[in-house]
Parts: C-alpha cells; sequence; structure tokens
C-alpha cells in the first residue's frame, strides 16, 4: 500500500534529476564532438555549385537504359540475387539445425558453450565481411555471396533453432525413447515435428532479409544485381546503373509486399 | 509387389511411417526446384578447394596470427574507429532532424479533423499520406547503396556516409515515430485538441510526456544499428573502420584485417554496451 503514495508524488519540472541532466549533457556533447572531428563543410554541401553538381549526376542517369538485351540481362542478375539468397538461407537452415543439436545442449554440457560461442562470430560479423573474405577463398562471382550469406545466417539461425528446441517440451521425445527407440529416431520424430513450425518460421524471415542483402553483397564482387550496379558505375555507364537501381528498388518492394501478404495470410 | 524400405532409420523403417511416401515425392520436387537455383548461384564448392584460392586464402589466414601492432597502424586504427563513432552519431542527429517534423506531420495522433467533421479534412489526409510515402521513400533504397552515389559525388570520406545514414535512418526513424506517438495513450493530446489547443500544444503537453521513453530508447537502438551500418559503409568508400578493412584485405594483408575486426567487434560490443546503460539511465 506504501507504494501507492510513491507513485502519486508529483512529477513534473520541480522533479530534479542529476542523471537524466548528466546523460543529456554528454550526449549533446557527444554529438557536437562528432560534427567537429568530421568536420564536414555543410556550407559547401548544400551550396550552389554542389547543387548543381548532383543535379548534373541525378540527370545522368536518364533515361534508363531500357533495351531488350539490358533487360534480360537485368532479369538474369535479379534472379541471381534471389538464387544467391535461397540457397544460401537453405545452406545456413541445414547447418543451423545441425550446429543447434550441440548449442541446445543435447551433446554434453561441455559441447554447449563451445557451440554457442561459434554461432556467436558467425553472426557477429557482418555478411559484407564475410563476403570479402569469400570473395579471396572461393573467387569473384555468386558463390561467394551465397556462402557469405550462408555464414552469417547459419549464426543467426543456429541460435534461434537452439532455442526453439529447449524451450519445446521434451515429452514426446523422451516417451519414444523409453519405449525403446534409437536416439536419432526418438529425434526426428519426438522433436523436430515440434519445432518445425518455428525452422520454417524463422527460415522464411532470414530469406526475406537476405534477398534484400544479397542486392548489396555484390558491391564487393560476389555477384547478382551488386555487381552489377559496381560494374556499371565504375564505368560511368549511369543509363545501365539507372537500370539496375529501378530493378533493385523493385526487387525490395516486391520482397516487402510478398512477405506482408504472407504474414497476413498466415496470421489471419 | 510390396512396398520395401528404401532407407533404414534405425528400427522405424520408412515403411512404417505412414506419411513415407508423400515425403519422399515433396524431397524430390524440391531437388527438382532447387537444381536451377543451385546453377544460378554458381555453387561449386570445389572452388573452394582450388589451388589457387586455397594459396590465396592461406597466406591471408597466416598473417591473421599475430595481428598488426605498429604504433602508426594503430593509431589509424584509432582514429578510424573515432570517425566510425562519429559517422553514427552526426549521421542519426542528422537523421533525427528529418524525421522528428515528418513524424509529427503523418501522425493520425494529431489530426483535428479525426475528432469530428471540420474544414481541411481532405488537406489532412493528403499531407498525412504524402508524408508517409516520403518515409517510405526514405528508407527503401538501403543505406550503403546511397553511400555508394554520394561518394560519386561527395568523393571518398565521411561525408557520404553521414548524408546516406541520416536518409534511410531518417525514413525509418520518422516512420516509428509515428507510430510510436500513435500507440501510445492519446487521450491527453486529444482533450487537449478537442478544447481548442493547438497541435503544438498538444504534442509537447500531451504526447510527449507518454512516448518519451520509447521514442528516446528506439533512438537508441537505431544509433547502436548505425554504428555497425557505418563500418560496413566503410567498404564503398565511406570513412571509417570499414574503409581501411577493404585497403588491407584488397592488399591481402592477414595482420592488419585481424587487428581491424577485433576492433569492430570490441567497437559493437561496446555500442551495446552504450546503448544499454543510456537507455537504463533515459528511462
Amino acid at each position: 500500500m506504501n507504494s501507492g503514495a510513491e507513485n502519486c508524488r508529483p512529477r513534473g519540472p520541480a522533479d530534479f534529476c542529476l542523471t537524466c541532466l548528466l546523460t543529456s549533457g554528454a550526449m549533446l556533447l557527444a554529438i557536437g564532438a562528432s560534427f567537429a572531428w568530421l568536420d564536414i563543410d555543410f556550407g559547401a554541401l548544400f551550396s550552389r555549385e554542389a547543387a548543381a553538381g548532383m543535379g548534373g549526376f541525378v540527370t545522368s542517369f536518364f533515361p534508363p537504359d531500357a533495351g531488350p538485351d539490358f533487360l534480360k540481362k537485368i532479369l538474369v542478375g535479379s534472379l541471381q540475387t534471389f538464387a544467391v539468397a535461397a540457397v544460401g538461407t537453405l545452406l545456413a537452415a541445414a547447418l543451423g539445425l545441425v550446429a543447434a543439436l550441440p548449442a541446445a545442449g543435447r551433446m554434453g554440457i561441455a559441447a554447449r558453450p563451445l557451440a554457442r560461442f561459434g554461432l556467436n562470430v558467425l553472426r557477429s560479423v557482418p555478411e559484407l565481411v564475410w563476403a570479402t573474405l569469400m570473395v579471396l577463398a572461393a573467387g569473384l562471382g555468386p558463390f561467394a555471396g551465397t556462402l557469405a550469406l550462408a555464414l552469417h545466417t547459419t549464426g543467426v539461425l543456429g541460435r534461434l533453432f537452439a532455442e526453439a528446441m529447449e524451450n519445446a517440451p521434451a515429452t514426446a521425445e523422451a516417451s519414444l525413447r523409453e519405449a525403446g527407440a534409437g536416439s536419432a529416431v526418438a529425434f526426428v520424430y519426438g522433436m523436430l515435428p515440434l519445432v518445425w513450425p518455428q525452422v520454417i518460421a524463422y527460415s522464411l524471415y532470414r530469406l526475406e532479409m537476405n534477398i534484400r542483402m544479397a542486392a548489396v553483397l555484390g558491391f564487393v564482387g560476389a555477384g547478382g544485381l551488386g555487381q552489377m550496379l559496381y560494374f556499371h558505375l565504375s564505368l560511368f555507364q549511369q543509363a545501365q546503373a539507372a537500370t539496375v537501381l529501378i530493378a533493385m528498388l523493385l526487387l525490395v518492394l516486391a520482397v516487402d509486399a510478398v512477405s506482408h501478404l504472407l504474414r497476413g495470410r498466415l496470421a489471419g | 509387389m510390396t512396398v520395401a524400405p528404401p532407407l533404414a532409420l534405425g528400427d522405424a523403417g520408412l515403411g512404417r511411417d505412414p506419411a513415407a511416401r508423400r515425403r519422399l515425392g515433396n524431397a524430390l520436387l524440391a531437388v527438382v526446384l532447387l537444381w536451377p537455383l543451385l546453377q544460378l548461384a554458381e555453387f561449386r564448392p570445389a572452388a573452394l578447394f582450388e589451388a589457387g584460392n586455397l594459396a590465396v586464402m592461406k597466406g591471408f589466414l597466416a598473417g591473421f596470427m599475430p595481428p598488426a601492432r605498429s604504433p602508426e597502424f594503430l593509431g589509424m586504427l584509432l582514429k578510424a574507429t573515432l570517425e566510425t563513432l562519429a559517422i553514427a552519431t552526426a549521421g542519426i542527429t542528422l537523421a533525427l532532424l528529418l524525421a522528428a517534423p515528418l513524424a509529427v506531420t503523418a501522425t493520425r495522433a494529431l489530426s483535428v479533423s479525426a475528432i469530428g467533421p471540420g474544414p481541411g479534412r481532405r488537406r489532412g489526409l493528403a499531407m498525412r499520406g504524402a508524408c508517409r510515402a516520403l518515409l517510405t521513400m526514405l528508407r527503401a533504397i538501403p543505406e550503403i547503396i546511397w553511400a555508394l552515389m554520394f561518394v560519386r559525388v561527395l568523393g571518398l570520406g565521411p561525408a557520404a556516409g553521414v548524408l546516406a545514414l541520416a536518409i534511410t535512418y531518417g525514413g525509418m526513424l520518422g516512420k516509428v515515430y509515428a507510430e510510436i506517438l500513435e500507440s501510445t495513450d492519446t487521450r491527453p493530446a486529444r482533450a487537449l485538441l478537442q478544447s481548442g489547443s493547438g497541435r503544438f500544444a498538444a504534442l509537447a503537453y500531451g504526447l510527449i510526456p507518454n512516448a518519451a521513453q520509447e521514442l528516446t530508447s528506439y533512438t537508441v537502438y537505431r544509433w547502436e544499428c548505425a554504428v555497425r551500418a557505418s563500418v560496413i559503409m566503410g567498404f564503398v568508400g565511406a570513412g571509417g573502420l570499414g574503409q581501411l578493412m577493404d585497403q588491407s584485405m584488397k592488399m591481402l594483408n592477414g595482420g592488419e584485417a585481424s587487428s581491424i575486426l577485433l576492433v569492430f567487434l570490441l567497437l559493437v560490443l561496446l555500442a551495446d554496451a552504450i546503448s544499454a546503460g543510456l537507455r537504463k539511465a533515459l528511462a
């Protein structure tokens, strides 16, 4: 009952909060220091010459190249981007499921923290960094992008799958074991069906993110639309670059729309 | 013809699984669909073990240990790390300046015409729709693509990264701010509007006190994401840690790459800790 009285304490400007004040001050200081450190000349950035330069740059993209040959290339690039994302996610789902077994504590107590650490390392290196490494390991091309997505996504999905397995009720598997089933069969028929809906849901969610990511991974030479954009921009072929940009935008919007639709369908 | 179990899984063969045939059919269908995808993605695991690639990777990884720690490199590393943090902070600040007015205009919580029939209903609707469309457009293109384009206009360096962050994160923050303002208790603001106060007063006294905590916590979370994003944007030349890592990797300097990777992981952990601390302090 006493806590009620405390809640009724008047709140207002009279409440002096030293921590809030200090934190806000530190934040403002950090913001000021950031702008000072970067030393960006915003005056020049928004000057008339800069605006003219920017305007010239933007108009050089028009009209986009809409020749049938180039559109065919764009289609192949888009399909390749999708293929990179799909194969990468599939690979990651398979590897993640395997890695989730030790990470869920099914292979002894010692294996659990080890597997979790491995998954954390995989996850904390961003896709683009993996892609630069994989370009060295597997050469330029979409395969490097696939591997990069697979490595990062394995870290993400492995942890999610392990958590799903730990949270699922163990009774079905235990009763199969008690009835004399082998451990593999007990897992496949007793545990897997319980976590399968989550496995599918998480994998689809990551697929959505990976399609967006795969479009960008090409910047470091990992195939798909990104590599086309980088290539044409480097050669100052702005018309072609504009078409690639439009294709990317459409791809991102299409993925958003499809996932919105699916989510509504599954929820409703 | 008797159905012979094609695979024996321990004691329970597929023959005893009533759904075995359907599962086998689905698996075959999946393989048929997967084949063209594998072709498109040029899936060749053998490429990993080609002599040339192996040699490059071996040399590069051999350089990983020990990480580079010459004083001049460490100085460069420190400068790049500070630059990354500065890009994230400056970018988020500009994004905030962009997002706040758009969010206030776009939110339904401050609509006078929503209270009852009045003049300017259509105009308000159109205005909110336009702001929402603008916010969607701002965040539709990933920040790294903006960075790639800005680098072409503004040259290599942090300016491109700051602007790219400001645009994409401005769109994200604006959308979420508008949603937060709509999802908190809007009755105080409504009461103020109904009794004739202006929109600004309704925002400041009716909405902000309820929503402030959620708004700051989301902003700080976005800052944490911005730190990661500003490293990534360095790979297309937008300054900071990413640009340094890109250079080291292109020169196949494993020692430098491993130092930078370590610093990057520490930076992400640090950003995590700072953001958690800030959220707690401002709660």
